[in-house]
């Protein structure tokens, strides 16, 4: 007995969240390259990606619902449709949070007036790998990797505190650039918590994986399966 | 999902907790969140201290968890084909356990051997025990009989006798002696109320058995049965031969007749052992390779064995 069909369906739709993942990963590094050069057409047009992804969001999650509702998956099968949903919210607030970012970009041009500070800069770059890497682990049920991501969400902490704290003195010192200061506090604080979605990401793959999301990799490698 | 329940409604009924109960809080896995709790004073100490200063009584009605079998190295053989294979598993009262497995892997056999039903087949042999109430139901001192009465069995086809309503739930009774009238009619009713058949049937118990639909006679076995006041009901495969809503209405009879006995019950349907059962084990090739709690099984199995046979990929 096997249940091709189901598989296949699996198959489709575990591939679409690596879909997902890849467009979310481009809207990631276009909005890294329009904060690095102060592009604000690329921002604009970042912006308006937002409802397709939305979109992709919603018919994804009602293809989980319609496994859920007719093929009755259980055990892994259903710890990975579990985790698809849930990991959906994760990697739609990202591309939320860069059409945030995008946003204040278009809207007020006293923020480009301002260098990005360096520390907003890797920050992003630091929680776009973590994203990448949480959406590969997921796809590879790699448990390893998915705990490397959730020991980073660190270096994105310690980064918001360099922004916040270089920030803040600007604030004392210079009265002549309190908006962008708080707009780039702002956009520190939505890249932390791309940090935070990447490191959820992260612990959906554990779920699915072992069925414990703070699980190991040592722990429970040998029950991982590969997709498809 | 009934353990969810079961606890929204304790917490309901604690009115001095202030804070979420801790196992169903999102952060109370970490030592963290643990302090947190603590050191706001509204931790599982600090609550039960509160509760204890306000006089609050233990909650009652907590389920009975002592083993009503153990089955111990367990062995049987039809002559020389081994059906079951060093069998170790305890079945806990007043709890659903369900078996399921593949036909011919020795589930219905293990299901027989609680009431000795195999003892009517020829060349079977059997080593290991079977205790119950720590006594070992194969030695020489359990009365078949009576141990029949006390594990009534359920079997797949409904048998009523042909012979009327009132008269097949008494029949057992009638057996044992016993004449008076009244208090036939008192237990037959009760056994046909504890079926949920009762109301359906108030009307005619003199009507024959026969006549009613698949369900009604599987659940006036059911009402048989319990009119002996057995301590477990066997059930083998009791819905394969009735429709969804005939079925349904005997899974919502199991869940209430577990408070008063233990159900074991052997399906082939994955999704009645998850919906009805609180323990599973699974069976393959006369071994039972896994047994544990339902929701674990059908969340997180161990053995890859179980994870392929109830997610439909086996063989």
């Amino acid at each position: 007995m096997s249940r091709q069909a189901f598989d296949k369906e699996l198959e489709s739709l575990f591939s679409s969240i690596g879909a997902l993942g890849a467009k979310v990963e481009q809207i990631m590094d276009d909005t890294i390259r329009a904060l690095r050069i102060h592009d604000v057409d690329l921002a604009r047009r970042i912006f308006t990606q937002d409802p397709d992804i939305n979109a992709a969001q919603n018919n994804i999650e009602q293809f989980c619902v319609n496994l859920i509702a007719l093929q009755q998956p259980i055990a892994s099968d259903l710890r990975g449709i579990t985790a698809t949903l849930k990991m959906l919210t994760d990697i739609e607030r990202i591309a939320d949070q860069c059409a945030d970012i995008c946003e204040i970009m278009s809207t007020y041009p006293e923020f480009v007036n301002m260098p990005t500070p360096a520390p907003v800069l890797r920050m992003f770059e630091v929680a776009r790998e973590m994203f990448s890497a949480a959406i590969d682990s997921f796809m590879r049920r790699d448990a390893a990797l998915a705990n490397q991501v959730r020991h980073r969400d660190d270096e994105v902490d310690t980064q918001f505190s360099n922004v916040i704290l270089e920030m803040s003195q600007l604030l004392q010192e210079d009265r002549t650039q309190v908006s962008q200061a708080t707009d780039y506090m702002f956009v520190a604080k939505y890249i932390e918590r791309m940090g935070d979605h990447a490191t959820n990401i992260a612990e959906w793959t554990l779920y699915a994986i072992t069925g414990n999301r703070k699980a190991m990799a040592e722990d429970q490698a040998g029950h991982s399966k590969p997709l498809g | 999902m009934n353990l969810l329940a079961d606890k929204k409604i304790k917490r309901s009924q604690e009115p001095m907790a202030s804070a979420a109960t801790p196992d169903l809080d999102p952060g109370s896995q970490t030592a963290e969140a643990a302090d947190r709790y603590m050191s706001r004073g509204s931790g599982p100490v600090a609550r039960a201290r509160t509760q204890v200063a306000a006089g609050l009584k233990p909650a009652a009605g907590l389920p009975d968890l002592k083993p009503m079998f153990e089955v111990q190295d367990l062995n049987l053989y039809y002559s020389k084909f081994q059906a079951l294979k060093h069998i170790n598993l305890t079945i806990p009262a007043h709890q659903v356990t369900a078996f399921i497995g593949p036909s011919g892997c020795g589930k219905s056999t293990l299901l027989r051997c609680f009431n000795r039903m195999n003892d009517l087949l020829e060349e079977v042999r059997i080593d290991g025990r079977i205790l119950m109430d720590g006594r070992d139901l194969r030695g020489p001192q359990t009365d078949v009989v009576e141990l029949r009465t006390k594990v009534g069995m359920v079997f797949q086809q409904p048998n009523p006798f042909p012979m009327s309503i009132f008269d097949n739930v008494a029949y057992g009774l009638r057996c044992q002696g016993i004449k008076d009238r009244v208090y036939l009619r008192q237990v037959v009713e009760t056994s046909l109320k504890k079926a949920a058949l009762y109301d359906e049937v108030k009307d005619e118990l003199d009507k024959n058995a026969t006549k009613l639909s698949g369900g009604q006679q599987q659940r006036l076995c059911i009402a048989r049965a319990i009119a002996l006041q057995p301590q477990v009901i066997l059930m083998d495969e009791p819905t394969s031969a009735l429709d969804p809503i005939a079925t349904l209405k005997i899974e919502e009879l199991m869940n209430d007749l577990k408070k008063e006995y233990t159900i074991v019950i052997v399906t082939h349907s994955m999704q009645q052992a998850a919906r009805i059962s609180d323990k599973t084990a699974f069976f393959l090739l006369g071994e039972v390779v896994e047994f544990d709690d339902t929701v674990t099984m059908f969340n997180n199995p161990s053995d890859k064995r179980t994870e392929d046979y109830i997610s439909g990929r086996f063989g």
